[in-house]
């Protein structure tokens, strides 16, 4: 049987707020357990939340980003149940009346096409703490410092039939928040977890399966894995004349395994009613056009802005303009002279294989953009030959030293371009040998006599110490040899 | 001195006739003396408030004092007060020594206040009978006289005992459908629940959050006003308070009655209420026509419904705000504990009393699927008929007049077995709650040697014209000034 | 309205509070009081009404994203039941 695969997330986003959404707690990761979680964090008894105007402000723009609406009148609500990570004993989130409304993402797919994919509602509402299962004497401890952070929660319409594009949506999402500014976008410590609930029904079918979720995923990796993984499983389930359990999935990435996490509880009644704490939040227009105001430029402004000023072409400014901190340091290389699509290619080559090799995202690069612009700037204008910025690369990479100029001077990588000097070198090199010279000047077939060109090459490089000009070498050679 | 009131101490202490460390001392003295007949203290801070009444009795001297620099008085045990034990009345806050404090708690250290202790009240502030404390029942000073122990209202009837008993001039208390008001009426002294939002909330352990509001007792309405003052005002920790100008709630007790508008509400003097009682607060009335005001019969038609609404609305609230008593973070933990859903059920189970478990779960019921529409959505309309009916009524009077109570204070015991005839203790007081106008209670009589209270109910941020008609009534009555024998 | 044993139970458990037996009856018959007396709600005509959150018609107010709270771990554990190296300890979670 023939399946169509019907794919919609959940995105979990904290936001990179200063504090928590409910209290003045530090949300800075990576304290010591329990140091920000403070009376209203751990919910002492009678303390009170006051919500934090600037996770409005992220959701706004968040809201503007994704085409959505924003709504005037928000309420939040409480989520009750039982959790050692949730202090209040109910997560105050948004259910009836979140602060953003449908909205849509275009995504561009592998095969040149645009997909639009739709934004359900985007919610406000606070995190949980972590619970660490290390042996504590067989008990489990519980750390705060997370709680109370603050999130949206995007909930998309299940508008995505393969992983291809629940991934190609998830970097879109990604590309959007950390242009933003709203989320630090570091999905190996949580900040963006993704949620994928998946149905599958009989090709041309209008009638949704039973889906699944499974949930958190924080890689895009795991979660490709995750969907292959669990398509698979239902199609299995399903060609046996089985059915799909409406469940929640746990999948193991390390091991490409999933398992269900349904427990022998009874099925959980969150009695969600309005929080009696909070009044209902009212955003006007003044807060939503600041908010717009504010909005840096998103990935799609951008790409189409790479390709228009710099010239790059539909792949190179795709790349480049899908994260913030890679679009920023292209930026800074490319302002520091003309040759973008030069700057472009060694961001792609050398210095992405290199972040790779080293598993270092671009913020932890010991090398700027500038540094690299200076060094496509020094390759462009013939100072430096393609071998001799590898080894300036080398140098900046290893921290040598920071300047380029001062690594080409020290490791005497520059060119020497002075035309009287080169001219001399080739007259005493072309007077050594004058059989080639005749054999040359004798051949008629142009590719041979071009390939014979190089047989010079070595004896003038050797006569120049390596730092003469090929290229302005192999003018002056075909001028001397005669056409 | 202990029949003295805060404004007449105030003047002393100001006078130099007496030093806030000689009245502490009384005051303690008198509660380490008479309490045990009474219960109404949960924790006395004897050295703390020794040592506050010296500090006090300096700042005097350095003339850095307000009217409440060294006046001795207490906190409800709901009210958390930074190292000192804040039980709520409850075994699951047994040692509960919370390293901050509340608001209002804080108000009062900062006007030089000198606290004594905190007095008891029913767990989590569930109750109408002060029986339902972990730290024991607390009785009414009246009617012990003849040989029986009869409750003092609740929840909070130990603040209500205490100063019915002048072991303390005032006390600070908090009113959900009632606790203020009532038991004030059931101990002859004044009370008054503020606007929903005029007293900050934060500190103030939740029961219901959007009926809860903290409030004052004392025995004159002059005591009532100097106390509002220190507790009113916005408090940006508190998002349901309100952020509008205080007023000094003493500037106007003097203005003259003539012309006040009062409302009685006919639903409020049904058959619920003994011919004595009514007797009472007609007499009351009668007296406030003497002062000038005009009195006409006014409608509340969806009074009726208020019981039946709070008992939605306020158990499903807290079911959720008891939710963060889970043994994990502070309070009671049960032993060994064999799994979480062991150490969840059982130090619940354990913690809390049989009420609060009560409310929890009907709470719990009225929230849950298939419910919803039927109790929380309906309670909450009907919520906004009741709202509507005071809205219209405030059209026409100034103020309501009615009965607090249906009866007078009833022996402890009498009303334990079914939790509903004691839900109907609160018939008068709950709808003001739900719509979240103020009310005080008055004493205006007896009824068999028991006090009555008068409730007078003001449209919303009303305190000071309710505080200057309980004070113009007790200028030309002195039910306020009788003391239990 | 009844309540059966059934459903407290269940409501037991959502609201983690151990009921034995001899409870669960005590409970259906006060529950069911309290049911009965909630249920007067019926009667009343709310058809075009607003359900009402609170009492006053006020809007929430924000609060500035700035950092107001300092590490006073030391101050909420000293009250807590059980920690360890900063942790609060439940029984093993297994998930």
């Amino acid at each position: 049987m023939q399946w169509d695969i019907v794919i919609g997330l959940e995105i979990h986003v904290q936001l990179a707020t200063k504090t928590k959404i409910f209290s003045g707690s530090s949300t800075s990761y990576g304290a010591e357990p329990n140091t920000q979680a403070n009376a209203v964090d751990l919910a002492m008894p009678g303390t009170l939340p006051v919500p934090n105007e600037q996770a409005f402000r992220y959701a706004v723009m968040f809201g503007l980003a994704v085409n959505a609406q924003i709504e005037r009148r928000s309420v939040f609500e409480r989520k009750n149940y039982f959790y050692p990570d949730l202090p209040k004993g109910y997560q105050t989130t948004q259910l009836e009346r979140p602060i953003v409304g449908p909205g849509f993402v275009d995504i561009d797919l592998p095969n040149g096409e645009t997909k639009r994919v739709r934004i359900h509602h985007a919610h406000l509402e606070e995190d949980a703490g972590k619970s660490l299962h290390e042996d504590f004497h067989g008990m489990t401890g519980v750390d705060l410092n997370r709680a109370g952070t603050p999130l949206i929660e995007v909930v998309t319409e299940p508008d995505m039939n393969n992983a291809e594009e629940a991934v190609a949506f998830a970097k879109k999402l990604h590309s959007i928040v950390t242009s933003l500014g709203i989320c630090d976008g570091d999905m190996s410590q949580g900040s963006m977890r993704f949620d994928v609930n998946i149905s599958l029904k009989p090709k041309g079918s209008d009638t949704l399966g039973t889906r699944t979720e499974t949930k958190n995923l924080n890689s895009f990796r795991f979660m490709e894995q995750a969907i292959a993984h669990e398509v698979e499983r239902q199609m299995d389930v399903l060609e046996d004349g089985g059915s799909i359990v409406q469940e929640t999935r746990l999948y193991n990435g390390d091991r490409d395994e999933s398992r269900s996490m349904r427990t022998k509880e009874e099925a959980n009644d969150y009695r969600y009613f309005p929080c009696p704490d909070l009044l209902p939040v009212e955003i006007d227009d003044s807060f939503i056009e600041e908010a717009r105001n504010s909005l840096p430029e998103l990935p799609d402004a951008r790409k189409v802005r790479f390709m228009d000023h710099y010239g790059l072409n539909d792949y190179d400014a795709s790349l480049l303009s899908g994260d913030s901190k890679l679009a920023t340091f292209f930026e800074e290389a490319a302002s520091q002279g003309k040759d973008a699509k030069l700057v472009a290619n060694w961001i792609q080559g050398e210095f992405s294989a290199r972040l790779n090799a080293e598993e270092k995202s671009v913020a932890d690069s010991p090398i700027s953009g500038a540094q690299l612009g200076d060094l496509v700037v020094r390759i462009a204008d013939n100072t430096i030959s393609s071998a001799g910025a590898k080894k300036v690369f080398e140098a900046l990479w290893s921290g040598e030293n920071d300047s380029v100029d001062a690594i080409i001077d020290a490791k005497g990588l520059k060119q020497v371009s002075d035309t009287g000097a080169l001219e001399a070198m080739v007259d005493e090199v072309l007077a050594g040998m004058p059989d080639q010279v005749a054999q040359y000047q004798n051949e008629e077939d142009p590719k041979k006599r071009k390939k014979m060109l190089g047989g010079f090459m070595g004896p003038l490089m050797k006569a120049s110490k390596g730092q003469g000009n090929p290229k302005l070498f192999n003018e002056i050679l075909v001028r001397k040899l005669g056409g | 001195m202990h029949n003295k009131s805060v404004a007449e101490l105030s003047r002393e202490l100001e006078s130099g006739q007496v030093s806030s460390v000689e009245l502490t001392q009384e005051f303690l003295d008198r509660i380490k003396r008479e309490d045990s007949k009474y219960n109404s203290f949960i924790t006395v801070t004897e050295e703390q408030a020794l040592a506050d009444a010296r500090v006090a009795d300096d700042q005097r001297a350095a003339g850095n004092a307000t009217p409440w620099t060294g006046i001795p008085f207490a906190h409800k045990d709901i009210f958390c007060t930074n190292g000192v034990r804040t039980t709520c009345g409850s075994k699951m806050l047994e040692n509960f020594v919370p390293p901050y404090d509340a608001t209002v708690t804080a108000n009062f250290r900062q006007a030089g206040a000198v606290c004594l202790g905190k007095t008891n009240m029913d767990e989590f502030a569930m109750g109408s009978s002060n029986e339902n404390s972990y730290f024991g029942a607390v009785t009414n000073p009246w009617g012990l006289s003849e040989g029986n122990k009869r409750v003092p209202g609740g929840s909070s009837g130990g603040s209500a005992a205490a100063v019915a008993a002048r072991l303390i001039p005032a006390a600070t208390a908090t009113d959900t459908g009632g606790s203020i008001r009532q038991p004030a009426a059931l101990c002859g002294v004044t009370g008054l629940k503020p606007t929903y939002g005029r007293v900050s909330r934060y500190g103030m352990i939740a029961f219901a959050s959007s009926l809860d509001q903290g409030g004052t007792m004392a025995r004159t309405a002059e005591d009532n006003a100097l106390m509002l003052n220190v507790m009113a005002g916005f408090d940006p920790k508190d998002s349901t308070s309100i952020d509008r100008e205080v007023p000094d709630y003493t500037a106007t007790l003097n203005e003259p009655l003539k012309g006040l508008r009062i409302g009685l509400p006919r639903e409020y003097f049904s058959d619920q209420l003994s011919p004595a009682m009514e007797q009472q607060v007609r007499n009351a009335v009668k007296e406030y026509e003497k002062l000038g005001a005009t009195v006409k019969e006014v409608s509340l038609p969806n009074a009726k419904l208020a019981i039946a609404a709070y008992y939605v609305i306020a158990p499903a609230e807290a079911s959720a705000n008891l939710s963060r008593f889970d043994g994990v973070r502070y309070g009671y933990r049960c032993e060994d504990p064999k799994d979480l859903m062991d150490l969840y059920t059982r130090s619940r189970a354990e913690g809390f009393g049989e009420e609060v478990k009560r409310r929890i779960l009907v709470g719990t019921y009225a929230l849950s699927a298939g419910y919803f529409d039927a109790y929380y959505l309906k309670a909450q309309k009907v919520r906004r008929l009741i709202q509507q009916d005071f809205i219209n009524a405030f059209k026409e009077v100034d103020v309501l007049m009615s009965p607090t109570t249906p009866s007078p204070a009833f022996i402890q015991g009498e009303k334990t077995s079914d939790p509903v005839t004691m839900y109907l203790e609160d018939v008068f007081t709950i709808a003001i709650n739900l719509a979240g106008v103020p009310a005080m209670s008055v004493p205006a009589g007896f009824v068999d040697g028991l006090p009555v209270g008068l409730q007078i109910i003001g449209d919303y941020f009303s305190e000071a014209r309710l505080l200057n008609a309980a004070h113009q009534f007790q200028q030309v009555t002195d039910w306020h000034q009788r003391e239990p024998q | 309205m009844t309540i059966s044993r059934e459903d407290i139970e269940k409501v037991a458990v959502l609201a983690r509070i151990r009921v034995d037996d001899e409870q669960v009856s005590a409970l259906e018959k006060d529950l069911g009081n309290i049911l009965d007396l909630v249920d007067q709600l019926g009667a009343a005509d709310t058809d075009s009404v607003e359900p009402m959150a609170h009492p006053l018609n006020a809007v929430q107010r924000l609060r500035a994203d700035e950092v107001t709270e300092t590490n006073q771990r030391e101050a909420f554990q000293a009250i807590a039941p059980a920690t360890e190296n900063g942790l609060y300890l439940v029984p093993r979670v297994i998930e």
